[in-house]
């Protein structure tokens, strides 16, 4: 218990001081991990929607499929994408290998079943209950699913803040393909594992709670941003 | 809606961003967890960098991980220690020329208790035979690093089979040195660790140096540059510019300036 106070007074001292090196690993964590929600919704919310609407052979076994992703290994993920930009590998040309851009894809690739299944379920239960309506205006296929999307859109941010969850939560895929560089791809999580490879608990405890308060914070955040718009939208 | 589209274009900025750090003039180094976590390379690198300019991004991995990270072409520079390998590395042609940088020691830990009455030895073979007559918890590391390689030789000039005679007391965690360490701390074992990560490592518990000065625990240290002949994408001067220094008067004086609480890490044997 002594060292768990002990880490509670350290995260203080940390968030107080507000250390140079401590800002840029704190500020690359959201810049890799807010990137990578981006792009997984852009891909995921109308993957979901289509999945949700369409009537096709083969959609239960994606639908499972798609659920099975949401638990994708992190370190798989890694493994997968450092051999694809390793120089060795098919994308070696591109020189993406431990930079904070490769730590975009293998986060986004991570979270982008999570957004994607848990958009399908809403959308889905949403068009049991408009189908009907939709169809009597006039509203199929894809004009439909991105009104469904659009009506629900306060709900989808439920999905979202998983995927960003996931993704500043995740260190096995980060740790391979960015290589946890000082300076470079140094992100909270692998400075977490580095410090606790040390055999400094306390500071790696330290790191983890102030990781935690700043995903609290951006939790928040969005909160108060989805209530200000759905009392002026909604 | 204008509030999503203004969050969106700051988000894309600051993915435009993102490519930013890639700019400098870099090398990557491939180099063992024993010279970044014992924070050696926190001390040399500033010095290289302001002197060439040229910054160097480290990858801390064991010594097989590292390199295989130089047969992909991922890393201009290998830093490790285990030369059998390193000679196989350099001789399969994905290395140009092995240079001997520096060494240090490997130290076997152990609980004070001491349940395999080995503390105070110089024989580190007698020591590992008695850790295993006593059947008394030793944790390797089992991830093919250098370490691992060195305690593997240790088990062979002891005349101990380890694959086969092993037991429950011999626990393979397949982790890095600092890991491992935290293993051995809370399960009260034998370990073999590199000196480096030992004074640098603080979650020491009950443990502490049992056997040293056996000379069957040297730890030498080789730096390659990785063959550009094979992989066109290795930044043959700069990598060579840090190995040259590494090499010279200055850069040995570097390493061997560095010390935690008094005490030297690595000892500089350049040729």
């Amino acid at each position: 218990m002594d060292s768990v106070l002990q880490a509670l007074r350290g995260a203080f001292g940390l968030m107080l001081s507000a250390d140079r090196a401590l800002v840029e690993i704190v500020w690359l964590s959201l810049e890799v991990s807010l990137s990578a929600v981006v792009f997984a919704t852009l891909l995921g919310l109308p993957l979901g929607a289509a999945i949700a609407i369409g009537r096709f052979p083969g959609r239960r076994a994606i639908v499972v499929l798609l659920n099975a992703l949401m638990g994708l290994p992190p370190v798989v993920v890694g493994l997968f994408v450092y051999l694809m930009l390793s120089r060795a590998g098919p994308l070696g040309a591109l020189g993406l290998l431990f930079t904070p851009p490769a730590m975009v894809i293998a986060q986004s690739i991570l979270i982008l079943p999570i957004i994607a299944a848990l958009c399908r379920q809403a959308v889905e239960d949403a068009w049991i209950e408009y189908e009907e309506q939709l169809r009597s205006l006039g509203a199929h296929g894809p004009g439909a699913a991105l009104t469904l999307v659009w009506d629900i859109r306060f709900s989808l941010l439920t999905a979202i803040l998983a995927g960003l969850g996931r993704a500043s939560a995740e260190v096995g895929a980060v740790m391979i393909v960015g290589g946890n560089i000082d300076g470079v791809t140094r992100v909270m999580t692998t400075t977490i594992a580095l410090e606790t490879s040390k055999g400094d608990l306390p500071l790696a405890l330290s790191l983890g709670i102030v990781l935690i308060a700043l995903v609290i914070a951006l939790n928040a955040v969005a909160q108060v941003v989805k209530d200000a718009a759905q009392r002026r939208y909604g | 809606m204008e509030m999503i589209r203004q969050g969106l274009l700051v988000l894309a900025a600051g993915m435009v961003m993102l490519p930013v750090h890639a700019q400098q003039r870099y090398i990557t180094v491939a180099s063992t967890t024993s010279t970044e976590q014992s924070g050696l390379f926190k001390h040399l690198l500033p010095i290289f960098e302001n002197k060439t300019g040229i910054r160097v991004r480290v990858v801390a991995l064991g010594t097989g991980q590292a390199l295989d990270m130089g047969k992909r072409g991922d890393a201009d520079v290998v830093f490790v220690h285990a030369r059998p390998l390193e000679e196989k590395f350099v001789a399969a042609g994905f290395g140009v020329k092995r240079f001997e940088v520096m060494y240090n020691d490997f130290v076997l830990i152990g609980p004070k208790s001491d349940p395999a009455k080995v503390a105070g030895g110089k024989d580190v073979l007698q020591a590992f035979r008695e850790v295993k007559a006593a059947q008394a918890p030793f944790v390797s590391r089992g991830d093919k690093s250098g370490t691992h390689f060195a305690e593997l030789e240790i088990w062979k000039m002891a005349g101990v089979d380890i694959a086969q005679d092993k037991g429950p007391w011999y626990r393979d965690t397949g982790q890095g040195m600092g890991p491992a360490l935290n293993s051995a701390a809370g399960m009260n074992a034998y370990i073999l660790a590199d000196r480096g990560t030992w004074l640098a490592f603080k979650n020491r518990a009950d443990l502490a140096i049992v056997v040293a000065g056996d000379t069957r625990l040297f730890n030498q240290y080789g730096v390659m540059l990785v063959n550009p002949a094979r992989h066109p994408s290795v930044k043959r001067e700069m990598g060579q510019a840090f190995i040259d220094w590494l090499l010279s008067a200055e850069g040995q004086r570097a390493i061997a300036e560095y010390k935690i609480g008094g005490e030297q890490l690595f000892f500089p044997n350049a040729r």
